[in-house]
């Protein structure tokens, strides 16, 4: 018994349950710092936004809201997923963790294919690309070229948390396939809350870049 | 073996959840076709947004069912940053235009201005 509390509790701690209150603060504590790290850019929107509004809502109405919304629904379904992973996780169930796990990997795979091989791809050859393919001459062309830097800045620097995490999935699927979260299950929670804030920073992203101002004809 | 540390929650909270979290991103993209007049569109997407986001936190990130209080401090303390920065940070351009700046302040600008073109 002793030995086997030895392997699960590492020695700074006193018993399992320290162990994973401190591992999900911490978390916690990190994605705090990611909230202000986004929260700049958010903050940075809102003020351009108010000042160039029909600028912003032009270059809103060129991106693609099918897409968007796909990309939405495909990142609601990994979250479900993810949770159903830590769910397995501490039950303990290592081939149904794999699974979800996988399918979340998916699921991450999916979304930036579409954001890269779709979404992006299509604005750069539309000209809408600021800095590498801008041919946008119609009304505030200037500020609908800030509005599409604000809009692949964002989605660029989130796009690369969706890496990070699709790298920490591989990972999980590693550790997890060669036992390792047989009674450890503190890492798959916390790459489960990492997931979940990716999702929602794009679930704020999402009406905030392709609903500009509505889709109704004005 | 981790039911005693952790609350494993029950299957049909995360696809009810999940359901739920589809419909809503539905409803937004549908309010977005919908001329609601003024502002409305803008505060009913992110009213949205916030119920989303908050679905996510009470139910898949475990925050519901959370036994540590100084999670959700952090949680509130995060949330409450990026309020004064949104807000402060807004404040200042939003009035920029409904209060003139002062006289003296006026013609100093105007003067690093002049200074300005000279030395170009």
């Amino acid at each position: 018994m002793a030995e086997e509390h030895a392997a699960l509790v590492a020695e700074q701690f006193d018993d399992q349950l320290q162990q994973y209150q401190t591992a999900t603060l911490g978390m916690w504590i990190f994605l705090a710092t990611e909230i202000l790290f986004f929260g700049g850019l958010f903050a940075a929107y809102t003020i351009y936004r108010y000042q160039y509004l029909p600028a912003f809502e032009i270059g809103s109405h060129h991106l693609s809201v099918l897409w968007g919304g796909t990309n939405t629904a495909v990142l609601i379904c990994s979250s479900l997923t993810m949770a159903m992973a830590v769910r397995c996780a501490q039950l303990g169930k290592k081939k149904p963790l794999i699974a979800f796990l996988f399918v979340t990997l998916i699921f991450g795979f999916l979304f930036l294919l579409i954001k890269f091989g779709e979404e992006w791809r299509h604005e750069y050859l539309e000209g809408l690309a600021p800095g590498v393919n801008f041919t946008y001459h119609g009304p505030h062309a200037v500020h609908v070229e800030l509005f599409m830097f604000f809009y692949f800045f964002m989605t660029g620097l989130h796009a690369l948390h969706m890496i990070v995490g699709c790298g920490i999935m591989i990972t999980l699927i590693i550790l997890a396939s060669r036992n390792y979260f047989q009674e450890k299950f503190n890492a798959v929670e916390i790459a489960g809350l990492y997931w979940h804030f990716v999702d929602i920073v794009w679930i704020f992203l999402y009406p905030l870049l392709y609903l500009i101002g509505g889709r109704f004809p004005h | 073996m981790a039911e005693h540390v952790a609350h494993v929650e029950r299957k049909r909270v995360y696809v009810t959840i999940w359901i739920v979290l589809l419909c809503f991103t539905a409803l937004t993209t549908g309010v977005a076709y919908i001329d609601l007049g003024s502002n409305w569109n803008t505060v009913v997407a992110l009213a949205i947004a916030v119920c989303k986001a908050s679905l996510v936190v009470l139910f898949f990130m475990h925050v519901r069912n959370v036994s540590e209080r100084m999670v959700r401090v952090v949680i509130v303390t995060a949330i409450f940053t990026l309020t004064v920065l949104i807000v402060i940070s807004f404040s200042d351009f939003a009035t920029r235009k409904l209060i003139p700046p002062p006289p003296g302040l006026r013609q100093a600008s105007h003067i690093v201005v002049h200074h300005l073109g000279e030395e170009q």
